[in-house]
């Protein structure tokens, strides 16, 4: 078995007195794509939030690579390699598409002013490492042609995929996504799934995935964890989860 | 059905009460007591009128909208050819040309105009430097008149205590409103919107405040007077060398004493200082700190999330602004050789923020041509003097209704991708 990348143990998030989490454990995997399932309203975004640091989770702990990084600023925990997408994209809409990306690889250019105005070899070299970077990506989601559009033209699909596009350029170990096929057609929907899948495979790259519907995450999961009003309802392998009786119950007894 | 009617009724009762407050009380003088007296008919009739116009148009406004289509704008860059080599040959000889050009005009134009166009180039410098923090970075900042003041009176002290020269106090200006621009931004790092603008305003009338209170240091409401103009490597543009050892400009060229030299010299100063400034400022938006302002701008959540530290984007956003501020102001003190708080009271901050929005938010193109409309037809337009705030509502309000988007939207820069196969 591979080793843990993110360990996640009795998280919870309380918002007065709405208890939105309640003891959430997960564990990720190296390589591995495991899924956070669950009806509207479970948690599963909240989970993020506290993951990714934009809340702090009012219990828990979360250890990334065995380091706790519960309570850490969102941009710290990016820096350790755990990039997000949103559940409604948040692209810099005003700006293109190779802007976004180049914003996304802020941390790997030479940020000095003085070299920037002076274009000295070292700032060149990574700005030229960053369009490339760019390009790769670019490419690797049919965005190409798009390259100097404004983000905010790009049709839903296209913005999803650029969303996606923008975390892999800061070569991510964890990369977290919140209901990506959410809004997309089912042509759009299998390509995801095999971007996804070819993620992991390729770029060795772990996968935190949200989604609403259970059937789309069955074929691509390592794992899954069903959470239910914010409480863990079951978790395992797809096949352990689809026979699990309380996701039957909680699941098709709704729908 | 119902709705344009309530609306209607309620401007027109707003615009009822405010005129007869603004207008129809008159102040009599009897002794040291004021006496409110009720205004002429005349004045009433027109108050009257004016409230009937008001009504009828808020009534109608669906409908008048409807019958005058605003033409719009036709856009400058259908004009322009093509994305490619060469449009950008095409841009670069424009650029040169209107450089070339505005070194060479000061020596066929009058005086007047010559005074106007350094005036002109000050409310540029104002207009490119706020519009790092306004138009990049998106943080509304009503008190980038305090900076100017920052840098203003940097000069003014430096030079009255301790006899500093301006090419010296310049750097020193620049680096002091910068560092009122850091001290400004993390007391405000948490807010944003109307918040921000409250507080950038506060922090605006503190400094004039301050410069009107500080009599011992600052003179107070009597400014300081006879700053020293700037020399030219020790040459003075006055008739006779005022520091021991100098040589008058005239003198060491041989050429009869003209008061236009100095006139001409502190132009193309200006000139030079601007030009400097949209360099840098073009140069910035294109580096990963200017990308980072305007990600900021588009979604600091999203910023947080790829590593990116807002506070940190913001603050270095509020200084490199107020930083340009502080030169012009330096450099508006040498010009002006006298400065008094009046100067950097808020209106000002209101014009170089009208400058930014009415050019084009993050535009370098729009806010110069902003900045040129917004300080030569004023002077175009001296006998309507009174009406200049009327004239200057009508204009935003006008541009907001037809171009909300500003003279000239910026212009995302094209980037050629290089793909290896
Ligand atoms: N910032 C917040 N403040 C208060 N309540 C919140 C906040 N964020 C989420 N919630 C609540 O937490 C619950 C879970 O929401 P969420 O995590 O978005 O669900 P999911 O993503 O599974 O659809 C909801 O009831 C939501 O209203
Ligand atoms: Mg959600």
């Amino acid at each position: 078995m591979n080793k843990a990348l993110l360990e996640v143990s009795g998280l919870s998030m309380r918002f007065g007195g709405l208890l939105a989490v309640n003891g959430v454990s997960l564990t990720v995997r190296e390589k591995e794509i495991v899924s956070v399932i669950g009806p509207n309203g479970a948690g599963k975004t909240t989970v993020f939030n506290c993951i990714s640091g934009f809340y702090t989770p009012t219990e828990g702990t979360i250890l990334f690579d065995g380091e706790q990084v519960q309570g850490l600023k969102g941009h710290k925990i990016a820096r350790k390699g755990m990039v997000r997408t949103f559940q409604h994209v948040r692209l810099f809409k005003d700006m293109t598409v190779i802007e976004n990306l180049l914003v996304a690889q802020h941390l790997q250019m030479n940020t000095n002013l003085l070299s920037g105005f002076f274009k000295t070899p070292s700032y060149r070299a990574a700005e030229d490492r960053a369009m490339q970077n760019a390009a790769f990506w670019l490419k690797k989601v049919n965005l190409l042609e798009m390259a100097n559009r404004e983000a905010g033209n790009l049709s839903y699909g296209q913005q999803r995929r650029l969303e996606i596009a923008r975390c892999m350029v800061t070569h991510p170990r964890l990369l977290m996504l919140d209901e990506p096929a959410a809004g997309l057609n089912p042509n759009e929907t299998k390509e995801l799934d095999e971007l996804i899948c070819n993620l992991r495979d390729e770029f060795d790259v772990s996968i935190l995935l949200i989604e609403h519907d259970m059937s789309l995450v069955m074929g691509i999961s390592d794992q899954i964890a069903v959470i239910n009003q914010g409480t863990p309802l079951a978790s395992g392998t797809p096949a352990e989860v689809r026979d699990n009786p309380d996701v039957i119950k909680a699941y098709l007894g709704e729908a | 059905m119902n709705k344009p009617i309530y609306s209607a009724l309620f401007s027109a009762v707003v615009m009822l009460i405010l005129a007869s407050f603004l207008l129809g009380v008159d102040l009599e003088t009897q002794g040291i007591t004021l006496i409110p007296e009720l205004a002429g008919d005349q004045t009433w009739l027109a108050i009257g009128l004016a409230t009937l116009v008001v009504f009828l148009f808020q009534l109608f406004r669906e409908q008048i909208a409807s019958l005058i289509k605003l033409p719009s704008l036709p856009s400058i860059d259908s004009m322009l050819p093509e994305e490619g080599p060469k449009r950008t040959k095409l841009t670069r000889i424009a650029v040169a040309l209107v450089i070339v050009g505005m070194f060479i005009w000061p020596f066929f134009a009058s005086r007047g105009a010559i005074d106007l166009a350094t005036l002109t180039l000050i409310y540029i410098m104002l207009g490119l430097g706020l519009n790092i923090v306004v138009g990049l970075a998106g943080l509304l900042d009503l008190g980038y008149v305090a900076f100017y003041a920052v840098g203003a009176y940097t000069y003014a002290l430096l030079s009255l205590y301790y006899d500093v020269s301006f090419w010296v106090a310049l750097p020193i200006s620049g680096l002091l409103a910068a560092l009122f621009g850091f001290l400004l931004g993390f007391p405000v790092l948490r807010l944003r919107g109307d918040y921000l603008a409250i507080v950038t305003l506060g922090f605006g009338e503190i400094i004039r405040i301050l410069l009107n209170n500080w009599t011992e240091l600052t003179g107070g409401p009597n400014g300081i007077s006879r700053i020293p103009k700037p020399d030219l490597f020790g040459l003075e543009f006055s008739r006779r060398a005022k520091e021991e050892g100098n040589v008058p400009f005239h003198e060491f060229f041989g050429i009869p004493y003209d008061a236009s030299h100095k006139v001409i010299f502190l132009y193309l100063l200006a000139v030079i200082l601007v030009l400097i400034t949209v360099y840098v400022i073009h140069r910035l938006t294109r580096m990963p700190i200017g990308r980072a302002w305007e990600a900021l701008r588009e979604d600091d959540i999203a910023c947080r999330s790829l590593g990116l530290n807002p506070t940190v984007v913001k603050l270095t956003a509020f200084t490199m602004g107020a930083s340009f501020a502080g030169f012009a102001g330096c450099f508006f003190a040498a010009r002006q050789g006298f400065i008094s708080p009046e100067s950097f009271v808020f209106i000002e901050s209101a014009i170089i923020l009208a400058i930014v929005v009415l050019g084009g938010m993050g535009s370098q193109v729009g806010v110069i041509l902003a900045a040129i409309l917004l300080t030569v037809l004023p002077e175009l337009a001296r006998e309507f003097q009174e009406y200049r705030m009327l004239l200057f509502g009508l204009m935003m309000v006008f541009m907001m209704a037809w171009r909300p988007q500003g003279l000239v939207p910026m212009k995302r820069p094209h980037l050629e991708l290089k793909t290896h196969e």
